[in-house]
């Protein structure tokens, strides 16, 4: 935290709609070259965060700080408004040709014609839609569209990105393909971005740090990972799902399965990877089974540890047994299985999960 | 994207074009005179011959205001015209007594007729006295359209029911259209009705009508055309120097003669009498 | 029928002979009304975006107003101006009572809520976040109306077009305030109702047969550019 001086810094920042205080932040510190994440119900004010960040809506009380300065109502806001771009989550494209959509931005600074052209046109090969230069902004696809947006973001060259759940409207293949150039792009470009989202899996992939808000608040910060084996509370566990997360390192390669280094440890699983690539593995607690002695069936899976049960939780028709075992897992057990295992904290267990069962998430840079 | 902007550019310097020639030089108050005059009067052409020859000879810029005699006198009595050409003596000798019209004159007179259908129902033709014909339209229960405008003919009916001591207000043959004379004897012609109209609105429509003249000629039917110019001591932003040359430019002996003449090439008799100097009383056939 | 024929036979023939009269009062009714009509593009495009953007107490009051304002009645316009404009009335100074500017002033006063109530419609039928995103794109208000205007292009023309249509064929206002004068403040429409008063049918039809292909021609040019990028 002491190295990369922070971009954008928020302190005791407030924002009423209507008598009521939809957003309550009394400290938020965003480094310069971060993806952060913004999870969290609706109504929970990652909106009203993001537009207030990008000065559309004036706080009713707090500050902002930019670069160590203070943004302050009495300061002109366009000259703040012209280093953040902000994307929606429908386009809301100009009723003109994807060419104009793009300009707009440059026109909007009194750019010349012929530099527009070139920024323009290496804006849309970026996001690869240089084949729609001419064409009307009503007659592209949906995923087009949030292109063009999101080229048109790019185009003003923003310090800051703030993305409102840019891909939600989005059906899954369109998704994925835009996220994936989207995820190179930004660590290409090294831009801050700022993003809201409803997907955890998008959050894990895409941010250094995930925040987890709610009625106004935020609840938890911090590398997804963290965020998400450790929640601080009941509503953040709810709400950044069952997974146990973990960071990994690609070593070596069988046909369709791979291992992968985790802290030391060496675990299995199956997708397309590259040797030495980034990878985050997502295991279902309910894919993790428990056994005292290796038995028979144990030795199929292809993942076996041995470790500590460091806590058992009763969450009523189950209980959620947390456990290290050279790294930390999460495993379910019926009443039944916990009795005749005699499961306790402290005692020594081995778990067992299949390759097939981890869920690989590809993850192209910064941290998890 | 070029043309559209060259479009725009080409219609915005049509719309400029267009406001700059629309706006009129607003001329010196003192060149303008407000002519208030009745509908009948504009509608028989003569002002169209008479106005721009005043015009040429004294540099005035006439604006001939036609509407309702009452609404002609209303104006003067506002001090909102500078003189009137009307035809409604009662209701001008009231005008004038009331200290809001001076030096009236008389220009000429037309007269009226009581036109109907060929098939006369009634059966008014031959009967000597206007107020007797009305009786006769009365007691036979035939259709009658009147103006109900407040005109100067609206008044001149009015005035003959009274002598004729009958109150045709409210009765099933009288019917009020509030139109003007043209429209008024179309619906007479429309629906075969009796109708009080002047001369000159006859002549020009008859064509295209399917009545008769069945009554005329009586004194009563004279209509008086007076000039009063509006009284500059009751409002003194009336052009009262203009009033007065409009004014004694219609009793003029140039105006008078071509008074006596007009109309008779198109209608083979003048739809006017010139009056100039006359007294009132002494017109009469 | 005979009397339309009549009238259509007439209308053409002044047409093609260019009758130096009425060709004036068509081109007078152009002027005038094409003048009130520019007026009340600039009035009323402004003054719906800023309500249609602003929020402030008494908006709906404005709003219901600017409604009532799209249907007021041309006539009473014309009497209200008409006294406000009289020799010794409070505006009798500027002495443009029966001229020109008269009636373009009170075509105006009429065209000007159309514009404006439709303008309302238009700008907040616009997509809600659209405001902001223009806005987050650098612009400063000024740039962000300019956008939000030709955004809303269509219906904006469509407003203009019947602001238009509003005061081209309207005769009320423009008899009281401009007196039917000839060949200064005769436009169609008054001299239309003249002529049918005087009971000259042929010449009246003829009027309003020119009236008509004068109003279809300048909305044929509006439509043009108001359609040219129709969505399919």
């Amino acid at each position: 935290m002491n190295g990369s001086p922070s971009i954008l810094e928020v302190k005791d920042l407030q924002v009423t709609k209507a008598g009521t205080l939809v957003l309550d932040i009394p400290a938020l510190m965003i480094e310069e070259g971060e993806i952060l994440s913004l999870i969290g119900p609706n109504g929970a004010g990652k909106t009203t965060l993001l537009q207030t960040l990008a000065r559309l809506i004036k706080p009713s009380a707090g500050e902002i700080f930019f670069k160590g300065k203070q943004a302050s109502p009495n300061n002109s806001d366009l000259e703040y408004r012209r280093r953040v771009a902000m994307v929606f989550q429908e386009p809301l494209l100009f009723d003109t040709t994807v060419f104009e959509n793009v300009a707009s931005g440059l026109k909007i600074r009194g750019m010349q014609r012929p530099e527009i052209r070139k920024i323009v046109a290496e804006n849309l090969e970026q996001f690869g839609i240089s084949h729609l230069l001419h064409r009307s902004a009503r007659k592209i696809s949906g995923g087009e569209a949030q292109r063009v947006a999101l080229a048109r973001a790019f185009a003003t060259h923003p310090e800051i990105l703030l993305l409102d759940e840019p891909f939600s409207s989005l059906d899954p293949p369109t998704r994925e393909s835009l996220l994936a150039d989207l995820e190179s792009i930004l660590r290409q470009t090294k831009t801050t971005t700022l993003m809201a989202t409803h997907d955890r899996m998008e959050a894990l992939r895409l941010s250094d740090r995930v925040a987890v808000m709610n009625q106004g608040r935020i609840l938890q910060v911090g590398p997804p990972a963290e965020v998400m084996n450790q929640p601080l509370d009941e509503f953040v566990a709810s709400f950044v799902g069952v997974e146990t997360i973990l960071p990994g390192r690609v070593i070596r390669k069988n046909g369709g399965s791979f291992v992968a280094s985790i802290m030391g440890h060496e675990v299995e699983a199956v997708g397309e990877v590259e040797l030495g690539e980034s990878v985050v593995f997502c295991i279902r607690p309910e894919n993790v089974t428990l056994a005292v002695h290796p038995s028979k069936e144990s030795s199929s899976a292809r993942n076996v540890f041995p470790g500590k049960i460091v806590k058992i939780i009763p969450l009523g028709l189950y209980h959620k047994v947390q456990l290290h075992c050279g790294f930390p897992l999460v495993a379910y057990v019926t009443g039944h299985s916990l009795e005749n295992l005699a499961l306790a904290e402290g005692k020594e267990v081995v778990a067992y999960f299949k390759a097939t069962s981890i869920h690989v998430v590809k993850k192209k840079g910064g941290r998890v | 994207m070029k043309k559209s902007k060259t479009i725009h550019a080409i219609l915005a310097v049509l719309a400029v074009i267009l406001a700059l020639t629309a706006w009129s030089p607003v001329q010196a108050q003192q060149k303008n005179i407000i002519l208030s005059t009745t509908t009948s009067t504009q509608d028989s052409g003569l002002l169209d011959v008479l106005i721009p020859i005043f015009e040429k000879k004294t540099g005035y810029f006439v604006k001939t205001i036609a509407v309702g005699s009452g609404q002609a006198m209303a104006m003067g009595q506002k001090g909102e015209a500078d003189v009137l050409l009307v035809h409604s003596p009662a209701a001008e000798k009231k005008f004038v007594a009331e200290g809001y019209g001076v030096n009236r004159r008389i220009i000429m007179h037309n007269d009226f007729i009581v036109v109907g259908p060929g098939e006369d129902p009634a059966k008014i033709k031959g009967i000597k006295g206007t107020t007797n014909v009305f009786k006769k339209i009365a007691s036979a229960g035939t259709l009658f359209l009147s103006r109900s405008d407040k005109s100067g003919t609206h008044s001149k009916e009015l005035a003959i029911w009274k002598a004729a001591g009958i109150n045709p207000e409210g009765q099933k043959w009288y019917q009020q259209t509030g139109l003007g004379m043209g429209q008024t004897l179309n619906v007479a012609s429309e629906k075969k009705g009796y109708t009080l109209a002047d001369r000159g609105t006859y002549l020009a429509l008859k064509k295209n009508l399917s009545l008769d003249i069945l009554a005329e000629g009586d004194a009563i039917l004279l209509n008086v055309y007076h000039v009063i110019e509006v009284n500059p001591a009751k409002w003194p932003k009336v052009n009262a120097a203009g009033g007065k040359a409009f004014a004694d430019f219609m009793v003029s002996q140039e105006v008078q003669d071509i008074v006596k003449t007009f109309g008779v090439e198109k209608f083979g008799s003048p739809l006017f009498f010139p009056d100039a100097g006359k007294k009132e009383e002494d017109l009469g056939k | 029928m005979d009397l339309i024929l009549e009238g259509i036979k007439k209308a053409f023939l002044l047409l093609i002979t260019l009758d130096p009269e009425v060709m004036g009062i068509t081109l007078l009714s152009l002027q005038i009304s094409g003048t009130a009509t520019l007026m009340s593009l600039f009035i009323g495009i402004s003054a719906g975006t800023l309500v249609a953007l602003s929020q402030f107490p008494g908006r709906r009051v404005v709003v219901s107003l600017i409604n009532t304002g799209m249907g007021l009645p041309p006539v009473v316009v014309g009497l209200f101006v008409t006294i406000f404009l009289w020799r010794n009335g409070p505006l009798g100074f500027l002495e443009i009572l029966y001229t020109p500017t008269a009636m373009i002033v009170a075509q105006a006063i009429i065209a000007s809520p159309i514009v404006m109530g439709i303008s309302l419609a238009a700008i907040q039928a616009l997509p809600k976040n659209l405001r902001l995103q223009i806005l987050a794109l650098g612009a400063t208000r000024l740039q962000m109306v300019w956008i939000l205007i030709k955004e809303a292009k269509l219906p904006l023309l469509a407003g203009v077009m019947a602001g238009f249509g509003g005061v081209i064929s309207e005769v009320g206002a423009s008899i009281m305030v401009g007196g039917n004068i000839k060949g200064y403040s005769r436009v169609l429409t008054t001299a239309t109702v003249m002529e049918t008063s005087r009971g000259n049918f042929d010449i009246a039809i003829a009027l309003g047969i020119i009236l008509l292909l004068l109003a279809y021609f300048i909305n044929l040019v509006l439509t043009h550019i108001q359609q040219r990028e129709r969505p399919r």
